[in-house]
């Protein structure tokens, strides 16, 4: 679990984030909506901690960053998994190096245990058959997967995904979702999505939270979302027709 | 008030390059990786250089002596002062300001613009010392290859001026050995090894520290260049002013 207290972050005049507080909670998808430029980007990074709030404070199972020593910092940054909008995948590394860089990297397991594990989370994420291929050698599609393989390969308690569907077509963008929430279930991991993509919120939405400005506007799930009044919400989230005939269509089913 | 800020947060690197270091298996395989990209990869542009370069010099010294009285063997002793003083140590190091520090930073910079870096400090990883440090280590070697370019660049010297008739080879190689200093190797090498730091920190500050797109890690490659260049004439003069002065 994830709280957040009270947040804020500026850059020189800029008041990014303004008093952000809200709970991520264990084993759920949890979203980070809001319009381009709402702070979606920034507070994911306040998260990760790789900025650091000029207030309030962000604990991550009672364990306040802030408050962590940098070797604990460095500690806590390993159970964490990201997958970034671009993959970020290393293009110097085969798919395989990708995955097996963080265990090389922090474990002292022998050649034959990560290559067993590598094994294991690429064929989890439906990639057994790339891996020595190089990341400009396959697909978006494929290189999200490699992404999450990576990034759940030193099995994180926390995974943090920044706009993961981006670029994809929308059966491929289906597929990531699906991917991240049997994921995030299997492995009882928080997880914390930046995204704008509405069919993520329809489809995986456990708890949403919608920024606007650099605040808090609204939390809830997927179902309160259709029956919300607030207006920005409703705004941002039924900008199009299709969306707010759906919505219109699930209140007339409630009703 | 910029330039300030750029050298301070310049030292904050170096600081940082230099904490939390990365695995020695994995550290051993960055630094042989870097060790074939920026000294072997360079080897065959300097030895083509300094090859010319000596001719260069060798031709241009035999034109200007017109007077009887300058011994023939100036023309063998001027190539190696210029070849071991100057054009190895620092004409060399202009020219890897281009090769090997535009390939730094354009490097390192595409790896910020792709969110690389991002990606390396959220796993924990120090990325100063997982990028720079096998950097400086490789350029450690720099000295081997500036040692063989004083070589070719002589070699260079020789072949244009017998073969171009403007020395004998007994005249040349008299000039070669006339009045020699070895510590003006050993200046030549202590440059070098300060320069080699240069070329490997002040590239990579400029990828690093980057911001934007592709277009952006375009100037930062120039800056770059123009900044290593500027730096490396900079320490030259102070180096010769401490070292020979």
């Amino acid at each position: 679990m994830i709280k957040v207290d009270n947040v804020h972050k500026s850059f020189d005049d800029a008041h990014v984030l303004k008093g952000i507080s809200t709970v991520f909670e264990k084993g759920k998808t949890n979203l980070i909506i809001g319009q381009s430029g709402s702070g979606k980007t920034v507070f994911l990074k306040c998260l990760l901690g790789l900025f650091t709030p000029d207030e309030g404070n962000i604990s991550y199972d009672g364990k306040i960053y802030s408050s962590l020593s940098s070797d604990e910092k460095r500690d806590l940054r390993q159970e964490m998994g990201m997958v970034f909008q671009g993959s970020a995948l290393f293009d110097s590394m085969t798919v395989e190096g990708n995955v097996m860089f963080p265990l090389e990297m922090f474990t002292k397991q022998s050649k034959s245990e990560m290559k067993d594990r590598v094994d294991f989370v690429l064929k989890r994420v439906n990639l057994d058959e790339a891996h020595n291929k190089f990341p400009s050698e396959i697909s978006g599609g494929m290189q999200k997967r490699v992404a999450i393989a990576r990034a759940i390969v030193m099995k994180p308690k926390y995974l943090f995904c920044d706009e993961p569907n981006s670029g994809l077509d929308p059966k491929t963008a289906i597929l990531i979702d699906n991917l991240i929430k049997e994921i995030t279930e299997e492995y009882d991991i928080t997880t914390i999505i930046n995204t704008h993509d509405m069919n993520s919120v329809m489809e995986i939405g456990e708890k949403i939270v919608f920024l606007k400005n650099g605040l808090k506007e609204w939390e809830g799930t997927k179902h309160e979302i259709f029956k919300t009044d607030n207006e920005a919400v409703t705004n941002f989230v039924y900008s199009s027709d299709l969306f707010k005939k759906v919505r219109q269509m699930y209140i007339e089913e409630r009703n | 008030m910029n330039y300030l800020a750029s050298i301070g947060s310049y030292a904050i690197m170096i600081k940082e390059v230099f904490k939390k270091p990365t695995k020695w298996s994995i550290m051993r395989s960055l630094i042989l990786k870097e060790i074939d990209e920026l000294i072997f990869g360079s080897l065959g542009i300097l030895i083509f250089i300094s090859f010319f370069i000596g001719g260069v010099v060798a031709i241009q010294t035999a034109l200007n002596i017109t007077s009887e009285l300058i011994p023939k063997n100036l023309v063998g002793f001027a190539t190696r002062q210029s070849i071991i003083l100057e054009f190895a140590p620092t004409f060399c190091s202009i020219i890897m300001a281009g090769k090997v520090g535009s390939y730094i930073t354009s490097s390192i910079g595409t790896m910020r613009v792709t969110e690389q870096i991002d990606a390396l400090e959220v796993m924990g990883v120090n990325a100063l010392n997982y990028l720079v440090f096998p950097k400086i280590i490789a350029l450690f070697l720099y000295p081997f290859i500036i040692a063989i370019a004083m070589y070719v660049g002589i070699c260079g010297g020789w072949v244009a001026g017998v073969f171009g008739g403007f020395s004998t080879s007994a005249d040349f190689i008299e000039g070669l050995q006339l009045d020699f200093i070895p510590f003006h190797v050993t200046y030549s090498f202590l440059k070098t090894l300060v320069f080699a730091f240069v070329l490997a920190t002040i590239p990579s500050y400029h990828g690093f520290y980057m911001k934007g797109g592709a277009l952006e890690v375009g100037k930062a490659s120039t800056t770059s260049f123009v900044w290593t260049s500027v730096v490396i004439i900079i320490l030259n003069y102070i180096l010769t002013q401490l070292l020979l002065g």
